[in-house]
């Protein structure tokens, strides 16, 4: 059954696991950058936020809303000018990360959004009455507030990611789908493909794992 | 220290705009505890958040200190607020916080160095007595400790007002007591101006120096406690003060009352009775009115019903008597009931239903 393991192919394995971290890695991070922010600022704006704004947060909401609709494989060949302005290549593990990335942060932002919205607005009061500013409400009552919700948020953000980084195959990206979609599909090696599977649900494991243990230690509630 | 003039607040609801508060003119003296009393929706809350501008009023002013909250900037505000403390029904504390953190995050919005937050902090857990769960969590302590530490953050900036919405409402009357107490507390020890807010005339009885009673968006009545107390003059004030000093006399009183009625009548030897109730506060509770009634001018009297309590340091009585005697006689009675401080309400009892 595992005559086709040869040292070459766990090399292979070990690579594209490799591919997969970076990927994920880099464009969950780069993703929660740009979302924090993002899901701050719609909330923010939205009705009974300290900045209520109606038409800006439905603008903003409406462009989120229209990445976050947008199929990840388009999305991974439409801004292929974008990527090769940002990267210099479109092909290849790094210019995976910029549709990665592009797809994680209105996902980030919608999710901290609602985080956002679970503090009770009587916290956001208390601390207007303490003569709080803007800033300071963000940094001191609403986001150390959500961040159990938020983190349980970004763990959701890695998991997709690891779905999402799957199609990079299709630019070049590499990683473990790659893998199991040309060894596994296109050369039928069914094994290969088990393989990968099993060590992708694996990896998904090992990160939500880490992530509910980050809620459990962050969260008094 | 607090004047509020010619407040009013008008808001767009869904079926139209709704007033809130309607021309509400209040004046707060220094050191004093204020009581604000109304129903639930009378805008007693809507009143409250006014005095630190988290409701801005449609119209009016609410001077501080001095100066009218209204016409500040941003960052004027912002300092007044620190002025104000407050606190909350549902406490309102960080859950991502300690106790003590909780308390320090006035200290912090201030911009204060950590090592002097820590000066100001500990003594105020021990004022409120919670030195030892500075540690904790809000999830971990009880309703009554989470007011409690509700009442040190909002004292940390040092203010010189304190406003109180509903603190007590969401807790057990032996908790309510305890934290009233401490309000009382530090009013008198830090000559801290309270105003609170609440539905329960038991608050008011307990810890109010003044009270007003707000009703649909306005202020219907205002005056000492054990004035409004014994001499309430708004249908909406009587039933609040019902609550705890019952004035609808039981079924089986009046029942009483047309037995005695009845008695008299068959005797038949020129007698009346009459129903009266007394309310009397003060220097007249610890007059020996009632004997020297009975003595002076040869009426019975017969206590059916009725509460001796303490307001502010005085007494305070309401009976439900029932006197019977000579017309004349009884007529007598009563003038000097009168004359002796004692508010006298002849009630009429309908003898045959």
């Amino acid at each position: 059954m595992f005559e086709n393991f040869s040292e070459m192919m766990l090399e292979l394995f070990a690579t594209s696991l490799w591919e997969t971290v970076v990927m994920v890695g880099i464009s969950g991070v780069v993703g929660a950058l740009l979302g924090v922010p993002l899901g701050v600022f719609l909330r923010l704006t939205d009705r009974g936020g300290v900045l209520e704004n109606g038409p800006l947060n439905k603008t903003v909401g409406w462009l989120v809303n229209a990445v976050r609709s947008t199929p990840f494989i388009i999305l991974l060949v439409a801004i292929i000018p974008l990527t090769r302005f940002i990267t210099g290549s479109s092909i290849g593990t790094a210019a995976a990360v910029v549709p990665l990335t592009i797809a994680a942060a209105p996902f980030v932002a919608r999710l901290v959004e609602a985080s956002l919205r679970e503090v009770d607005h009587g916290l956001v009061e208390a601390a207007q009455a303490m003569g709080a500013t803007t800033g300071q409400i963000v940094w001191k009552v609403l986001l150390p507030e959500a961040l159990p919700g938020i983190v349980a948020g970004l763990t959701i953000t890695f998991v997709s990611l690891t779905g999402y980084s799957a199609m990079a195959g299709a630019i070049g990206g590499g990683g473990l789908g790659d893998l199991g979609i040309r060894y596994g599909y296109q050369r039928f090696l069914p094994d290969i493909m088990l393989a990968v599977v099993v060590v992708l649900v694996f990896f998904v494991q090992a990160v939500q794992s880490l992530g509910d243990w980050a809620v459990r230690r962050l969260s008094h509630r | 220290m607090i004047e509020i003039r010619g407040l009013s607040q008008t808001y767009q609801g869904p079926q139209g705009p709704v007033e809130a508060l309607r021309g509400i003119d209040l004046h707060i003296t220094p050191g004093e505890v204020f009581g604000i009393i109304g129903r639930s929706g009378a805008g007693k809350s809507s009143l409250v958040r006014t005095i630190n501008l988290l409701n801005r009023p449609t119209q009016g002013a609410v001077i501080v200190n001095g100066r009218d909250l209204t016409q500040l900037g941003d960052a004027d505000l912002r300092a007044a607020r620190r002025d104000i403390g407050m606190v909350f029904q549902h406490f309102n504390l960080l859950s991502s916080r300690t106790v003590f953190d909780n308390v320090a995050l006035p200290l912090e919005l201030a911009g204060m160095p950590r090592g002097e937050i820590a000066q100001r902090v500990n003594p105020l857990l021990e004022l409120v007595g919670l030195s030892q769960l500075a540690g904790r969590y809000p999830a971990q302590i009880s309703g009554g400790q989470k007011q409690r530490v509700g009442i040190a953050r909002a004292l940390a900036s040092r203010p010189q007002v304190l406003l109180s919405d509903e603190a007590t409402s969401a807790l057990d009357p032996e908790t309510t007591r305890s934290i009233l107490d401490l309000l009382r507390q530090v009013n008198r020890e830090l000559g801290l101006t309270v105003v609170l807010i609440t539905h329960q005339m038991q608050v008011i009885k307990q810890i109010a120096d003044r009270v007003a009673v707000i009703d649909a968006g306005r202020i219907v009545e205002q005056g000492r406690v054990l004035d409004v107390f014994t001499r309430p003059q708004q249908p909406i004030t009587r039933s609040l003060i019902d609550e705890i000093l019952p004035q609808e006399l039981p079924a089986s009183v009046l029942d009483h009352v047309r037995k005695l009625a009845a008695q008299l009548q068959g005797a038949g030897q020129g007698a009346v009775g009459q129903l009266l109730r007394l309310s009397y506060a003060g220097d007249s509770a610890y007059q020996p009115i009632l004997s020297r009634l009975v003595r002076g001018f040869g009426v019975d009297m017969s206590i059916l019903h009725g509460q001796v309590d303490e307001i502010q340091d005085q007494t305070f009585g309401s009976l439900a008597v029932y006197a019977s005697g000579e017309p004349a006689q009884l007529r007598g009675a009563i003038a000097q009931l009168r004359a002796e401080g004692v508010e006298v309400q002849e009630v009429n009892v309908v003898l045959e239903d």
